[in-house]
Order: C-alpha cells, then sequence, then structure tokens
C-alpha cells in the first residue's frame, strides 16, 4: 500500500508539518516571510538566496517535509521523484524579469521563469535523480495527482515520490507536499485523493 | 510495460514550414529551413536568427484567441479532422504542452487581475478545449523543454491503464521579446543558423511552431505505429547546465527501453534533442554512447525549426513517426563535422533504410531529461 508518511503546508505565514503548527508569523510579506522560515528552521543552503520565491516556497517545505522523516539511505537516487502542481506556473518570477528588460535582461532570473525549476532545486538538494513532472491546474487536483504518483511507485518505477501543490504569485502563496512511500511509518496515512485534499484544506 | 497497446491514430505539425505533417516532412527532405535572419526591433534590439511565423499569418489570427491560442487550434483542428476521434467523447483527454503559453501578452496588455488570468496556462487550455468541445479537463505540462516528451509519456499511460481510450496531445511555443530576450541573455543564441553536434556549433536557435499527436487504446488502429515507453530522469547537477556525465539522460533512455521491452540493438533512429549549444550536444552524445547507441543513425531537427521548446517533442516525435512509415531518416541540416568527445552517428543526408523504431530524447532547465520510444 502507498502511504503519505508526511506532509508540509506552507501558505499565509503559518507552516504546519503532519497537521501540528511549527511555525506562524503574520502580518510581513510574502519575501521576508520565506527568510523567516529560512531562519526559524535554522536551514544553511546559500543557494537559497539565489532562488526565486517559487522555488524558495517549494524548497523549503521539502526541507520540512523531510527532516527527521525521510530515510535517504533506503533509496537509491534514481528512485525518487517528485510531482508537483500549480495554477500560477512560475508568472511571480516571470513579471520580475520582464521588469528587468527596461534596462538589461537578468539571465539570473530568466532561469527561474520556468515552473519545474523548484523541482530542479529540490532534487540538486537531495541528489534525487529519478522521474518528476510538472502539471498547471486551475486548482488543487487530488485525484490526477493521485493517478501519477501510482503509476510510478506500482510500476516500480520511484520507490518513494514527492507530491503536491507548490504556488505564489506575489503576497498569495501556498505550497502542500506529500511524502509518499511504499511502505508505512508509524503515522502513515493511506495515500488517496480524500486524504491529500482532506490535508490540502486544512490550511 | 504493463497495460494497453498505445496507437498513434493521426498527427500534425503545424511550422514556419508548413501547416500540414505531409508538406513538413517534403521541406525537411529537401534540407529547408524555417531560420533565418530577423530584424524586428519590438522584439530584439539587435537583429537575431530563428524560425518564426509571418506576421501576416493570418491562421494565426483569429480572434479571440491569442496566436499561442490560435497555433494550437490550428495544429489540433487539422489531426482531429484526420482521426475518427470524437473530442466530445469521455473516453478522449486533451494533454497541453507549453513552457510560457500566452507569456507575451505582457509585452502588450496593461498589467492587472485580469491579464494574470489570461496569461495562466489553464486559462488557454479552456478555451481550446471549448472550442473542440473536450469534456473531460485538459491537462497541462509545464516542465520546460521536455514538456512535449513528457505529454507524451503522460497520454501513453493514461491510456495504458484504461482511464482514457483517446489522448489528443498537443504543445505549442509563440517567440517574444521574453523569451528571445531571455536567451540572449544566457548568450545561448548562434549568430546564424544553428549547428547540431558539429564542430563550429555555437549555440541555438529558438523557433515558433505547434504539433499534434492523437493516441488510442482502440484496436481498430492495430496496424498503426505504437508509442511503446517512456523514461524521465533529473540530473540533479544544475538548474541552467546539463550533467557533465550523460548519465541521467542515459538512464532515461534505458529507462524507456526497458518500458518498450526493447534492447538497444532495436533503435534504427534517434531524434536527438540537439540544440546545437556545446553543453547539450556534448552530454547527449555522452548519453547515446552510455546506452550503447553510438552507432545508431541520429539526427536534430533544429535547424531546421530552430528550438520550439515545449513544443520541440512533439513536433519532432510526430516528424519521427512520419519517417517510421515512409523509412526515411532525416538529415542533420547544419551538421558537418563531429564536434563532440564521443562521437555519435549523425546522418547527413537523407537514408532510405528498414525503420522499426525509434527513439525522442529531450533535455532542458532545471535538469530534466525525457525519453519516449515508438515503434511499428
Amino acid at each position: 500500500m502507498n502511504c503519505i508518511t508526511s506532509s508540509c503546508i506552507i501558505s499565509q505565514g503559518t507552516v504546519l508539518k503532519d497537521g501540528h503548527q511549527l511555525f506562524e508569523k503574520k502580518g510581513i510579506d510574502a519575501s521576508a516571510f520565506l527568510l523567516s522560515v529560512y531562519q526559524h528552521f535554522g536551514l544553511n543552503y546559500p543557494k537559497f538566496y539565489k532562488m526565486d520565491n517559487l522555488s524558495k516556497l517549494g524548497w523549503l517545505a521539502s526541507e520540512i517535509l523531510l527532516k527527521d522523516t525521510f530515510e535517504k539511505e533506503n533509496y537509491q537516487s534514481e528512485q525518487v521523484g517528485l510531482i508537483l502542481a500549480n495554477q500560477n506556473s512560475s508568472l511571480d518570477n516571470d513579471i520580475k524579469y520582464f521588469d528587468t528588460l527596461k534596462y538589461i535582461a537578468s539571465p539570473s532570473l530568466f532561469v527561474y521563469t520556468l515552473p519545474n525549476i523548484v523541482m530542479g532545486e529540490i532534487c540538486i538538494r537531495n541528489n534525487f535523480k529519478g522521474e518528476h513532472a510538472f502539471y498547471i491546474q486551475d486548482q488543487f487536483d487530488p485525484g490526477f495527482i493521485e493517478t501519477q504518483v501510482n503509476y510510478l511507485l506500482d510500476n516500480d518505477i520511484l520507490d518513494a515520490c514527492i507530491c503536491g501543490w507548490v504556488d505564489i504569485l506575489q503576497e498569495k502563496y501556498k505550497a502542500v507536499l506529500f511524502l509518499v512511500e511504499k511502505q508505512q511509518g508509524k503515522d502513515a496515512v493511506r495515500f488517496s485523493a480524500e486524504n491529500m485534499d482532506e490535508i490540502f484544506n486544512k490550511a | 510495460m504493463s497495460g494497453r497497446d498505445v496507437f498513434v491514430v493521426a498527427d500534425n505539425v503545424f511550422t514556419p514550414l508548413g501547416k500540414t505533417t505531409a508538406e513538413n516532412f517534403e521541406n525537411l527532405k529537401q534540407g529547408i529551413s524555417a531560420v533565418k535572419e530577423h530584424s524586428d526591433r519590438s522584439i530584439s534590439p539587435q537583429p537575431f536568427y530563428a524560425a518564426l511565423f509571418d506576421k501576416d499569418e493570418a491562421s494565426l489570427k483569429d480572434k479571440p484567441y491569442t496566436k499561442f491560442e490560435a497555433l494550437l487550434i490550428a495544429s489540433i483542428g487539422d489531426a482531429l479532422r484526420q482521426a475518427n476521434v470524437e473530442a466530445s467523447d469521455s473516453k478522449t483527454v486533451l494533454i497541453i504542452s507549453s513552457t510560457k503559453g500566452n507569456i507575451s501578452l505582457l509585452e502588450t496588455e496593461k498589467y492587472n487581475q485580469e491579464l494574470k488570468e489570461r496569461i495562466a496556462l489553464p486559462a488557454s487550455a479552456k478555451l481550446v478545449a471549448d472550442h473542440f468541445g473536450f469534456v473531460n479537463p485538459p491537462i497541462i505540462v509545464s516542465n520546460a523543454c521536455v514538456s512535449g516528451v513528457m505529454a507524451i509519456i503522460t497520454g501513453m499511460r493514461l491510456l495504458r491503464t484504461g482511464q482514457y481510450e483517446n489522448a489528443v496531445i498537443a504543445g505549442a511555443e509563440v517567440i517574444s521579446e521574453f523569451i528571445l530576450s531571455g536567451f540572449q541573455s544566457f548568450q545561448a543564441l548562434s549568430p546564424h543558423m544553428c549547428k547540431p553536434f558539429d564542430k563550429d556549433r555555437d549555440g541555438l536557435n529558438l523557433g515558433e511552431g505547434a504539433g499534434t499527436i492523437i493516441l488510442s487504446t482502440n484496436t481498430k488502429y492495430s496496424g498503426n505505429i505504437r508509442v511503446l515507453g517512456g523514461g524521465i530522469s533529473n540530473d540533479a547537477n544544475h538548474i541552467s547546465g546539463p550533467s557533465r556525465t550523460g548519465e541521467e539522460l542515459s538512464f532515461a533512455i534505458n529507462q524507456a527501453l526497458k518500458d518498450a521491452v526493447l534492447s538497444a540493438n532495436a533503435i534504427d533512429f534517434i531524434s536527438a534533442h540537439g540544440t546545437a549549444t556545446v553543453y547539450n550536444d556534448e552530454m547527449e552524445a555522452n548519453a547515446v554512447a552510455l546506452s550503447g547507441l553510438a552507432a545508431v543513425p541520429l539526427n536534430s531537427l533544429k535547424a531546421n525549426y530552430g528550438h520550439t521548446l515545449g513544443a520541440a517533442g512533439l513536433i519532432e516525435s510526430v516528424i519521427s513517426v512520419r519517417s517510421l512509415q515512409e523509412n526515411t531518416i532525416l538529415p542533420t541540416l547544419g551538421f558537418e563535422e563531429n564536434g563532440v568527445t564521443r562521437p555519435v552517428n549523425v546522418v547527413k543526408s537523407a537514408l532510405n533504410t528498414k525503420t522499426r523504431n525509434f527513439l525522442k530524447t529531450a533535455s532542458g532547465f532545471g535538469g530534466c531529461n525525457a525519453t519516449v520510444v515508438f515503434g511499428k
């Protein structure tokens, strides 16, 4: 049975892991909040500062999702992958890149004008080399995610998969990530569209 | 692989080289390129080489649709006309692939809430789906330059498992100041027509276009070309540069072969990504060699079409399906002399030879690699 062995939500000033609130800071803008999450959790990864806000959001959620939960040594790098989706692609950063065209185009912003870069950042950090895909949806579609992830796990293309939603546009942001593994951990929840939907709607 | 066989029912390629697959294929056989020098100050202060539609192209001015949507509609429309597949059938799904969709609207329209919603890919997907009467919600893949190959793999699996019977998979890309300036800022563009795998290659050309492939598990198509398998991997190395070794693309190739239940020696040609950047072609050649495919005829169509980004995987797969049907492996325009460390068998002039299976590869920003295998 495929199970959700961990979940992490970062949304509008709040961080939750497995349903428990770990951090809250209201009244600051998205960029400042993402930095405060990085500092609060004592993360040390200089590449973080170069990322756009979509990558920061997804990367932070993946760090908190995996910390003290994911036993990386149990997996080969090709057997861990990602299936993510969002509504606004990379538009948050696209607008910032476009603004630089008035002066001089910024290659360091241009590279983040693709939604899948957040997965590249998570893969680089963790040396995950397995299958990954980024889909655009007008709202979170847990049924579709369930189908995709089950295909990968049930056909032994992956042994573990991070899936979910990472969306940001200016001051509106929400990341909900699920770690899905074949074996059941002590707090495991059955991997299903209903269970993802329930967790998604907690924030 | 597991599940049902997936057949190719119909297709279209809509590019500056032609409005149908047949028209495109004929021009490719003759070594014609759509890449030329443009001096259009509305998208670039300097002249540049790219494969763009004529500004007066009437079929792309189909109001109220944007150029991106009109391009998708033209391509999907032609493919559907050839196929006995109903868009409105509940067993049919639409899959759309693009990297930047309607992003050019940032350049011409005032930014506000309404524009934000108009730029979002789901808005385009819905308009296109409604145009043809698709009843299922469209699926949108946006995964850099592997989007097209990934869309085919997504469709193949949804059909294999029986979730749908037919998939209409279309990719399109429009080149505007946004995309062009970005590749210029990366100094990734060639100052002339690009030269895939050549010793003098010096960057890529961008291109506009669309491609559509209609797949079905209906056994009445069992004599048709089949999608046999796919594989996807990540380099986990760098967000804007490819793997140094090519091991990860090689892994995706091996996964696709395994999924197709084929060995390397069953592959008759490779439709490479071949962007003509120094690093891409080097990495790709390494990967091909690592998978034991160095001797297999290989081509890149980037000097014909430029890099059509999210459409490339579809356009190049459809053209290669036509190659299988006609037993003609197309030449690599722009290639003269090997310029990669581990040589691959780049096709210089059209080869007429019996073909059974081919492999299509793609790689892109974010370290992504994807491979799909088609066969008779």
